[in-house]
This record gives structure tokens, sequence and C-alpha cells, in this order.
């Protein structure tokens, strides 16, 4: 009878480890996916502003927006997250990744090694990105300098150091949709919601996020206290609580200065993003504040008084 | 006489008050900092090409801010780290060379940069400048908020 019960407990043991593998196993892009014409790599350092990759990646303590060395540490309630080395620099950096393994941890979250990212890095966001300006970011990435800082190991207790059961996050999280765009909306709304929604991974800090650390979504974009600690991110649709105040020109302006309507400034880390803003278009400005005025007005939970 | 000390007592009461609010560092370096709002703000309409430029109007936002920032480092004393509803983070007390020197990088280039000061082209150059300070201390040293 134990013995029994011993074998059937294994048996379900090695099944249920069988399913957990299966359901983990971390997906890719179908090669064909890569083609297309030859990559502009100064149309990538558009995307790289637009991505905002330097507001994490830059060389700790200098401030040279070019230097990938990494080493900024992501608080959350997990643990810290420190962003790695994603310059050219062969073992420490990106510089003997292919194009596909480039593309596959931007759209895919997933590693060279096969080895699934947190999402700490905001793939959430940069599968909506096309693979054209996914590849124009990558050729522009590789001219920029080496940087020879080592990576730093993440700072998180069991079982979150299982990258494999991020595998689970994902598919309960991770669509796998790209960017489509609205024919019933304008040109700007739509160049809008690709650079917010994709690239610009805006949703990302001004959400609030469940226990599962995935956005909730019926208060995407409604801010909240700051997750890496002081402070508060603010609401950033068009709630009394939030950005109703203010016109398009006064947001598009605001990405290009870091000025508000009241004088103020950008702080914190979106000081850091208005320098990543400020080098895009006018019109993709324009586009991002028509997009961000056309969204539902949402409700969050209520903001410190100044 | 029963009315002349109320009346004693009222004043002595109001001018406690007053004195208090005089010495709330945190009190006062919000109204500092709100004055520096409402000239920058000004300022953004006018390099944004938002509002008119007006000379004597430019002049006076460098001149704000080198006001602002000859004391704005005295009203960070120890004590004032917490209360007020302040956004100041514990890091101005932990860097105070670091801060100081901050604000006052900011009231030195509001000097040099305002003194160049003639038309929209150079206000916008100055200004720029000027308010890359804004930026850097915000990032460091207040809390998140927008």
């Amino acid at each position: 009878m134990i013995r029994r019960l011993v074998m059937g407990l294994a048996i379900l043991g090695v099944a249920g480890g069988a399913v957990f593998w299966w359901l983990t196993m971390p997906s890719r892009l179908a090669p064909a996916a890569l083609a297309g014409p030859a990559p502009n790599a100064e149309h990538g350092r558009l995307v790289f502003a637009a991505a905002g990759c330097a507001s994490c990646h830059v060389t700790e303590g200098q401030t040279d927006r070019t230097r990938m060395g990494g080493g900024h540490g992501l608080k959350s309630p997990f643990g810290t997250f420190y962003a790695p080395n994603i310059s050219p620099h062969p073992e420490r950096g990106i510089g003997r990744w292919s194009e596909a393994d480039f593309a596959n941890a931007m759209l895919k979250g997933v590693s060279p090694s096969g080895e699934h990212y947190y999402p700490a890095f905001p793939y959430t966001s940069y599968q909506r990105m096309t693979v054209g300006d996914v590849r124009d970011l990558f050729a522009y990435m590789k001219t920029l300098p080496v940087d020879p800082t080592a990576n730093r190991p993440h700072d998180l207790p069991f079982p979150f150091t299982v990258r494999r059961g991020l595998g689970l996050w994902k598919l309960a999280f991770l669509d796998g949709q790209p960017f489509r765009p609205d024919p019933s909306k304008s040109a700007a709304w739509n160049r809008g919601a690709y650079l917010v929604e994709g690239p610009g991974h805006c949703a990302e800090c001004h959400s609030p996020r469940a226990f599962t650390g995935a956005i909730t979504a019926d208060r995407r974009f409604a801010g909240g206290p700051n997750p890496e600690g002081a402070g508060w991110v603010p609401n950033i649709t068009p709630h009394r609580d939030g950005i109703a105040s203010w016109s398009e020109d006064d947001i598009a302006s605001y990405l290009a200065d870091g000025f508000t309507p009241s004088g103020d400034s950008a702080g914190g880390a979106m000081a850091s993003v208005i320098r990543n803003t400020a080098q895009l278009s006018n019109d993709d400005r324009a586009a991002m504040a028509a997009y961000l005025k056309a969204l539902p007005a949402r409700e969050g939970r209520a903001p410190p008084r100044r | 006489m029963k009315r002349l000390i109320i009346a004693a007592a009222t004043i002595a009461i109001g001018t406690l008050a007053v004195s208090a609010q005089g010495a709330d560092p945190i009190a006062a370096r919000k109204a500092s900092m709100k004055t520096v709002g409402e000239q920058t703000g000004a300022g953004a309409r006018m390099a944004r090409g938002q509002a008119p430029f007006d000379l004597a109007q430019a002049r006076a936002i460098f001149a704000a801010y080198e006001q602002s920032a000859a004391t704005y480092a005295n009203l960070f004393p120890d004590g004032s780290q917490t209360g007020g509803e302040t956004a100041a983070l514990p890091t101005i007390w932990a860097n105070r060379a670091a801060f100081n020197a901050a604000v006052a990088k900011w009231g030195a280039d509001a000097r040099t940069e305002g003194a160049k000061v003639t038309d929209l082209a150079t206000f916008q150059a100055a200004f720029g400048e000027v308010t890359k300070n804004c930026g850097s201390c915000h990032e460091t040293y207040r809390a998140r908020r927008n």
C-alpha cells in the first residue's frame, strides 16, 4: 500500500515536472520574422531614445548616456534588479549577440542561452515594437562605446531566483501581440499609441501593479505610490487627478523641456525620461500627447497634497 | 480691562503664529520654490514661444533665481527632514556639501547666464542652461511626483 502510494506520488511528481517544463519553455521568434531591408543605425538612435534604454542601462556613476555598462538598481517588492551591461563588450555586454538574439530579448524576453528575463526589463511593452525598429536599434547599439563594467547579480530571494518559473508568469501576462494600428483613429494617435505603449513603455511606471507584479489593467496609466521608494508616480490619464488640465501642447512641451504648466520641473526618474524624449521629433512628442489625452480618464489612488 | 487683556492676548497669539510660520523652514522652502516655479512657468512660455518675449521679465527671472538660491540651502536645517508633506529626500542631509554646492551652482549659473540675455535667442540659450539645474536637483533630492 505504502509502496503504491510512493510510486503514485513519484509518477505525479515527474508528470508535474514535465508539464511545468513544457509550460515554461521559452518561445522564440521564427527566423523568417527578421527578414527585411538593411537596418538603419541612424534611425536606431531615435528608437534608442524612444525606448529609454539609457535611463536604466547607463554605466552607474557617470553621465555619458551612450555608455551602456549598466549597474542601476531597480527596486521592487520582489527584490532589487540590476540593469546589465548592454554595451558591445564581447563578454560582459552584447558584443557577440546576433540580431536574432537581440530581437528575442526585446520581443520575447528570452536570453541568447534560452533563459527568461525578469519583466523588470520591460519586454511586456517592447513586444509591441516593430521588427524593423528592433533591428535598427540593434544596428545603432553596435556603434556605442565598449564598456567593461561587470554585471551585478540581482538581489532576489527564493523562489524568484528560479527563472524557469517566469515561463508561467509569461503565460499569464505576456500576450505576444505586436502593436496593431487602429484605422478608425488619426495617424498621430496611432503613432502616439505605438510610442507610448511600445518603446516608451510609459505604463510600466505609471500604473499600479497587483501582487503578481502585473499591471492592474483598469488602472493602467493611473499612477500610484512609487514602487521604488519615497514619492508618487502621477496619473497620466485625462482624469482631474491626472492631466485633465494639460493641453496637448503642454504635454508635448513637457516631453521636450521638462516643465509642467505650473512651472515645476520633472524630477526623480522622469528627469532622465525627459532627456530621452527631448531627442525625439516634435511630431513624435505631439503624437504621444494626442494619445495620452485620448486615453479614458481613470481614477487612481488619491495623490498626496502638495 | 478684560477687553484689553483679550485683545493683547489675541495679538500675542497672532504674533506667535506669524513668527512660528516664519521659522518653519519647510513652509519657507516651499514658498521659495513656489516663486521659482512661477518665474519658470513664465520663462518656459516665453522660451517655447507661447508668450511674447519681454526683456525686463526675462531678466527678472534670473534675478529671482539668484535671490532664491542665495538662501535656499539654509532652509533645510536638521530637524526639518520630515513633516509638512515635504518631498525633500534624506539624501540632502546625507550629502550636505553636495546639496549646498548644487544650490550654489544654480545661483551662479543664474548670474552668469542671465547677464548674457539681450533677445529671445540668447534668453532661450541662457534659460535652457540655468534650468538644467532644476532637473538635476529634483532628480536626486526630491521624491518622485511628476
